[in-house]
């Protein structure tokens, strides 16, 4: 994309970009702290750490939609630059959301960190679609810092595996509480981690729908991979 | 309709607006200054009772586009445009075309407002007078009506016989476009009617010129591209006298399909 004959537009705009990359380089840190606390017990005050985290991003986002706020009354964006404003404010939403899921994980952790809760359950599978998340969320900011479409495609279509991974946790805890009741506790937790885990999925996934419609100006939200990279090879 | 032409620009669609059939199809315009080549196989169609907008830089022929379509140019030796521009289902560029009806019927407001220097009254009934002969009681209703089309009647008419020079930038140029309105014209052609205009006229004019539309066909130029945004239900952008994006202005101003259009109107431009 050329120059704005403004300079100072050029720096607004940039400003908003790496302001977004920013905040989403913080989520992935503070989503990367919240699996490891489910891997690994001990007492790191994992949600100290993650509550400080979620300030700092809840911060991030009023400051972001302040600048696009200020860029649209001054500069009455058009075409991409319009459209890459409206983005940024819903990426921002989006990437606030998810660290409000985190900060579930973080307390769910926390919890499940008593050792006799642990006994029953594994937690291999959750920290898999844990991983499977946070590469999907990487793979969506990447999208947006290079906006690269097909990277979208690709972000909306491994959503799909995240999904298969939250109903295979659920399927398999089912079976545990039918076996032993005393399992439903600690079970439950695990599915709230889980549907946590799967919305930071679905949250990513919206920020790649919207990286599409900064580059192609069309709308793919509640459109499946194949329709999206059907448009995109229009 | 000749689809044809439009494979040579696939970024300029034909009409798809049902409702609002052609009112002036321009195809294969090209216009000379002399040798100066300011028009270059320009083709598009202004649809009837639509606001269309041209937009570009200086110097991108978009006032000259506009010029063609009432043959002002005819006034200035030198210049002459060769292709079709089809109004009522004539070539209107042919020789022996009636200019003056012609700019009855597509008539045209310029830049800065040119008032004749007498009175506000005679200033509608002067036009009026050269194509009707009116009774003074139906003069009298025409000039009300034309300038309560242009939104100007409020404040004109307890002050009818004064001088049309005495009134401010923005009630002179609403003065203007109820002359071209008072002689009853199909087409408005409008060449930045708001550029010497405060804000408050200017959103006086494009208030107007969203009434107006319902009653006739409006092409306008500006140089404000958030202009062209606001009024516009189609949008043309030109370089250099060539028509390169002409589309709904829904799309042209949220994703463009020329990149050089998107450069424009991001303020992109060179």
């Amino acid at each position: 994309m050329n120059e704005h004959t403004s300079k100072q537009f050029d720096a607004e705009m940039e400003g908003i970009r790496s302001g977004v990359l920013a905040m989403g380089g913080l989520v992935e840190t503070q989503f990367r702290r919240a699996v490891d606390a489910l891997r690994v017990s001990g007492d790191v005050d994992v949600v100290t750490l993650v509550a400080s985290d979620e300030q700092a991003i809840n911060q991030m986002q009023m400051d972001i939609d302040q600048q696009c706020s200020q860029i649209i009354a001054r500069r009455q964006p058009a075409a991409i630059d319009l459209r890459m404003i409206l983005t940024v404010v819903k990426i921002v939403n989006e990437l606030e959301r998810i660290g409000d899921e985190i900060k579930k994980i973080a307390y769910k952790a926390q919890q499940m960190q008593r050792p006799e809760r642990l006994t029953t359950v594994r937690l291999h599978v959750i920290t898999r679609a844990a991983g499977l998340a946070e590469e999907n969320l990487q793979l969506a900011l990447d999208a947006f810092a290079r906006l690269d479409v097909n990277a979208a495609a690709t972000v909306v279509s491994n959503d799909e595996a995240i999904d298969a991974a939250f109903l295979a946790i659920l399927r398999q805890l089912i079976s545990y509480m039918m076996e032993d009741p005393r399992t439903i506790t600690p079970a439950l937790e695990i599915v709230f981690i889980a549907k946590s885990i799967e919305r930071i999925g679905d949250h990513a996934k919206n920020i790649a729908e919207d990286v599409v419609h900064v580059v192609k100006g069309k709308d793919v939200r509640h459109a499946t991979a194949e329709q999206i990279r059907a448009e995109l090879a229009e | 309709m000749n689809l044809d032409i439009f494979a040579i620009r696939p970024e300029v669609t034909p009409q798809a607006d049902v409702a609002a059939p052609t009112k002036l199809a321009v195809r294969h315009l090209d216009f000379y200054y002399g040798r100066f080549h300011a028009l270059k196989d320009n083709n598009l169609e202004i649809a009837e009772r639509r606001v269309t907008a041209f937009i570009g830089p200086s110097g991108c022929g978009k006032s000259t586009l506009l010029r063609t379509l009432n043959r002002m140019y005819s006034l200035y030796p030198g210049q002459r445009a060769v292709g079709e521009i089809v109004f009522n289902s004539r070539n209107i560029l042919e020789a022996g075309v009636d200019l003056n009806m012609l700019r009855a019927k597509i008539g045209m407001v310029f830049q800065k407002p040119t008032p004749f220097p007498m009175s506000i009254y005679d200033n509608i009934a002067f036009g009026v007078r050269l194509y009707e002969s009116l009774s003074p009681r139906e003069m009298d209703e025409r000039v009300e009506w034309a300038l309560t089309k242009a939104a100007m009647w409020d404040e004109a008419k307890n002050k009818l016989k004064q001088s049309g020079m005495a009134l401010s930038g923005g009630q002179q140029q609403r003065l203007c476009i109820a002359r071209a309105v008072a002689v009853k014209p199909e087409v408005l052609l409008l060449d930045e009617p708001t550029s010497a205009l405060d804000p408050i006229s200017t959103a006086k004019i494009e208030e107007l010129i969203s009434e107006l539309k319902s009653d006739y066909t409006i092409a306008i130029v500006t140089h404000n591209m958030q202009q062209a945004a606001r009024v516009s239900d189609y949008t043309a952008y030109m370089y250099l006298g060539e028509l390169i994006e002409f589309g709904a202005t829904d799309e042209l101003f949220l994703k463009p399909r020329r990149k050089e259009t998107e450069d424009y109107i991001t303020g992109r431009f060179g």
